[in-house]
């Protein structure tokens, strides 16, 4: 598995799960500073964006099926079906709308998060 | 021989054209093509320009495929404007300073906007309407306005008050004639016209001359007309009419008419034979052809006479169709009636908003041309009868009016046309050319029929027809229809069950297909989606019946079966125990009131005669199960597409008129297909009489106790388009029902789309109820074997959900919101509502946080 490395100096990095929690091309939804954080794993590749769906209005993406739109990795939410690129938080569907992303990297098999917001 | 110079002015869409023309037939062998586009873009779709304001993006309006030019070796002098003809030296100057000899040339310099000459015209605010160029500055300048105005409600002024609209302005339309459309359409027609747009909101001023345009600050700020009344706008947008560009033309003194335009003969030449003029710019027997399929025709007459060819321009069919402001408006052939003795034949339905006419001739037997206001679906098929001078059947106005006997106008499908029939008028694409390149090309989707043949690419107008046609063909050919599943399956989802249920008997373990990655691994690209992963899921269900939160199925499923739970508004879940039949003792009604009670559920009862709890969160689905599975419920796949319920009436058990024990039969069959998946939801009910208490015929498959046995309906469905269910057979004991149900939900399951109820399914079927019967009853597939077989394998490898789950701990490791806490979501917020809680709506939300921190 490749850690993903893209964190600035200043993030501090909160452990929340072992990677073994999270099912292969499932999610999970970690509580980070009050903050709820919908956490993929996709092959080999971790992301993270917040869990909140902008157009159900509730705490759901984290239960989505991930997957893939011409190559770009997206969840797609389980209320509306809308789809959302899990690394930059867009949604495919309307481009007026995206979710936050966050920094995510697995240490000795444990899965951290950045505790500041990209 | 050397090759010779060609030079096109202007690549506009007749300019592309002819040069797409002359490529296709091979001339760039003996010429050099060399072309001067005064804009900084090549040809674009000018017709559909509006559509730039409406999410369309330059690369989808253009008309040239990128390297197009630079691999058929055309010059082309981008943004460069050709200034200068010198027919003495017969040579072409640009703006830029380059000169270019020429041999033959073409002039395809288009038309520009008509600016009538009104006060203040040039004011700060007024615009035209043609190129993207005056687009980008229209959309820039309308960003500091509230109201725009276009002056003329002919074809482009519509298109244009639809940009402004899609611009967000308050839109109006001022129209110096009594009614819209004044060239295409009737006085009767301008009205229902009129109407519709006004309807979406533009507003229409007809019968206004524009006498001023006044500023204010230096922005045009209001308009006044002839009949002193006046119109405040931010923006004013000149759409009056076009005027051939023949400056050039006239410069070196080509012959030109009084009204402006080159003159030309039928073969597109101008007064100098070595000089050719196709498009908006040509006048040919003293008429301007201001549509784009005429300079079409002129740029093909001009490649024929240049390549040595004879052909001749003849003059242009101007019907035309199209879409305005989400209005169809078509005119065709003789549309005012002024061939001698012409009659009119007018259906105004101002309720639904439509206009229709027939023009036909002294003994109304041919159809002389027409105009269609509102819907003009009939447009294509009526143009083919116009062309064809096909009889018209007794009474014409059937062809304006739905079928008298609900059979569809024969004379109107496209298979009758004769081979003739001209289908594209843009490309002169015939019908015999579309079949014959379906056939000798073996084309199975539409897009490339349309890339084959040109069918379809110019207006639009014809690609109903050509669908048509081309599923005809199809279907003559026996070839069905493309219908993947997604972007990663090539796949439709029966070819996908096929794939997998054909794995099940290949040798070795290592060959079947028993998860979604190795359906992906071998038939399939990328990573999946919400689309093919569920459908996989329930194929793989269908198949081998698995739990389905085995690691390598759960990422499948939708989260209503990854959580094994319906899930609601707020992001929580609803449960539903299983009662088979309706039938529920006190005891567990008490369990299920206790339930619902310690967890505070939501309680209400469900329309498959069960009872729905609300409300629960993740966290408490184990806990709430572990009650239910200990009184002896199981899970009712509420969550999934699969069998729902056999829904009952209490039949002869306590029934004074019932004929047979409904109950006991609907127990036995929710508890023989239960858990069951299917491409969608089944649904099912058995009535003890002919009463039809439990509404069996409006289920995927219903019972109706008869004196002698049962009777079978199948296909059934309530929802959004209910449909009666169909006699399967009649009078059947116990034992054969059982037996056609099972081969009928397997071979539902076998054949039907994903998300397809047996409905919609049954009414794809060719053959319909009768072929059923043939497959089901008579085995005409021989089939029936195998599919009891799969049937018992599902019905011998069933297990309770549920009971799995909670009797595994890891699977309950997902059953809670965080994974790093046992917090439940905070965003959960409850409302009390006739003594029970249900989910707070945005507005209570909002007052109830208020004061929390």
């Amino acid at each position: 598995m490749q850690a993903i490395t893209n964190q600035s100096t200043a993030t501090r990095w909160i452990t929340v799960c072992a990677l073994n929690d999270i099912l292969p091309d499932t999610g999970v939804c970690a509580l980070v500073n009050n903050q709820q954080v919908a956490i993929f794993r996709v092959g080999e590749e971790l992301y993270a964006i917040a869990n909140y769906d902008p157009f159900s209005n509730a705490n759901v993406l984290s239960r989505g099926i991930v997957g893939d739109r011409n190559g770009i990795p997206k969840v797609a939410s389980p209320v509306y079906k809308q789809n959302f690129n899990l690394a930059t938080g867009e949604c495919l569907d309307n481009a007026e709308i995206s979710v936050p992303t966050f920094s995510v990297r697995v240490m000795d098999q444990q899965v951290q998060v950045g505790a500041t917001q990209i | 021989m050397a090759k010779q110079n060609l030079v096109v002015i202007g690549n506009g869409m007749v300019g592309h054209k002819f040069l797409d023309r002359m490529i296709a037939k091979g001339a760039t062998q003996n010429w050099n093509l060399i072309t001067f586009c005064e804009e900084p873009r090549v040809a674009y779709d000018r017709v559909n320009l509006s559509g730039f304001f409406n999410g369309k993006t330059e690369a989808d309006l253009t008309l040239v495929e990128p390297e197009f030019y630079q691999n058929n070796g055309v010059q082309m002098y981008m943004g460069d404007r050709a200034i200068k003809i010198d027919r003495d030296r017969k040579c072409v100057t640009s703006a830029n300073g380059i000169t270019i000899s020429y041999d033959k040339l073409v002039l395809a310099t288009g038309s520009y906007p008509f600016v009538p000459p009104i006060e203040g015209k040039d004011a700060e605010g007024t615009f035209v309407y043609r190129t993207i160029c005056d687009l980008e500055a229209i959309a820039a300048y309308a960003k500091t306005c509230r109201v725009g105005v276009v002056i003329g409600g002919g074809l482009l002024g519509l298109e244009c008050a639809n940009a402004l609209k899609n611009l967000g302005l308050e839109t109006h339309v001022v129209e110096f004639m009594p009614r819209l459309m004044p060239v295409q359409v009737d006085d009767a027609g301008g009205l229902i016209l009129k109407r519709e747009i006004e309807a979406i909101g533009v507003s229409v001023h007809t019968q206004k001359s524009t006498t001023k345009i006044v500023s204010e600050n230096g922005r045009v700020h209001r308009m006044t007309f002839a009949d002193d009344t006046e119109l405040q706008t931010d923006m004013i947008v000149f759409s009056a009419g076009i005027r051939p560009r023949d400056d050039l033309a006239r410069d070196c003194d080509l012959m030109i008419g009084d009204r402006g335009g080159i003159v030309i003969n039928p073969a597109c030449q101008t007064s100098d034979p070595d000089i050719y003029a196709i498009g908006e710019c040509a006048l040919h027997q003293n008429q301007i052809y201001g549509l784009v399929n005429p300079g079409y025709v002129m740029a093909g007459v001009a490649a024929d006479n240049i390549c040595g060819v004879d052909s001749r321009f003849d003059g242009a069919d101007m019907s035309t169709k199209l879409k305005l402001l989400g209005v169809d408006v078509a005119s065709f052939g003789d549309a005012f009636a002024k061939t001698s003795g012409a009659r009119e034949l007018t259906i105004s339905d101002a309720i639904q908003g439509t206009y229709k006419k027939l023009v036909v001739d002294e003994t109304a037997t041919t159809l002389l041309g027409g105009i269609l206001v509102g819907d003009a679906s009939a447009y294509g098929s009526l143009l083919q009868l116009m062309h064809n001078k096909t009889a018209l059947p007794p009474h014409p106005e059937d062809l304006l009016l739905p079928p008298r006997s609900g059979g569809e106008n024969a004379l109107l499908r496209v298979e009758n046309f004769p081979d003739a029939a001209q289908i594209c008028s843009c490309n002169n694409v015939s019908k015999s050319d579309i079949c014959n390149a379906i056939r000798d090309n073996g084309l199975t989707d539409l897009a490339s029929v349309k890339q084959c043949t040109k069918a379809g690419t110019g207006c639009g107008g014809c690609v109903p027809l050509v669908t048509d046609l081309f599923k005809a063909k199809l279907k003559q050919a026996g070839i069905e229809v493309k219908n993947h599943l997604c972007e990663h399956f090539a796949y439709s989802r029966q070819e996908l069950y096929h794939l997998v249920r054909s794995s099940v008997s290949s040798q070795g373990e290592s060959q079947q297909i028993h998860t979604f990655d190795q359906l992906l691994q071998r038939h399939g690209q990328g990573k999946g989606c919400e689309i093919c992963k569920p459908a996989a899921a329930s194929i793989l269900a269908s198949v081998w019946n698995e739990y389905i939160l085995n690691p390598p199925h759960a990422g499948l499923q939708d989260t209503n079966d990854a959580f094994l739970a319906n899930i609601q508004r707020d992001g929580t879940y609803s449960v539903v125990p299983r009662v088979p039949g309706g039938e529920i003792t006190p005891d567990q009604l008490i369990v299920l009131g206790e339930v619902a009670k310690e967890f505070n559920l939501y309680s209400k009862i469900t329309g498959g005669q069960r009872i729905d709890l609300f409300g629960a969160r993740v966290d408490q689905l184990p806990h709430i199960w572990a009650r239910l599975i200990e009184a002896g419920f199981e899970s009712g796949h509420a969550y999934g597409k699969a069998l729902r319920t056999v829904k009952s009436c209490v039949g002869s058990t306590w029934c004074r008129f019932g004929v047979q024990d409904s109950t006991s039969l609907a127990i036995a069959l929710e508890l023989r297909y239960r858990g069951l998946r299917a491409p969608h939801k089944i649904k099912s009910a058995v009535s003890g009489c002919t009463r039809e208490c439990a509404e069996a015929q409006s289920k995927d498959f219903g019972i109706i106790a008869t004196e002698k046995g049962w009777n079978l309906y199948i296909c059934g469905n309530g929802g959004m388009k209910p449909q009666h269910a169909q006699l399967l057979a009649a009078d059947l004991d116990k034992e054969t029902l059982i037996r056609y149900i099972d081969r009928f939900l397997m071979f539902y399951i076998r054949t039907a789309n994903r998300l397809e109820r047996t409905a919609t399914w049954f009414n794809k079927l060719e053959g319909g109820m009768e072929y059923l019967q043939q497959v089901i009853i008579e085995d005409s597939l021989g089939i029936c074997a195998e599919l009891e077989a799969e049937m018992a394998h599902q019905v011998a490898t069933y297990d309770c959900e549920w009971k799995a789950t909670i009797n595994d701990p890891r699977k309950l490791q997902r059953f809670r919101h965080f994974v790093n806490s046992d917090q439940s979501d905070p965003n959960v917020i409850r409302v009390e509502e006739r003594g029970q809680l249900r989910p707070a709506y945005e507005h209570e939300r909002q007052l109830l946080t208020i004061g929390q921190p």
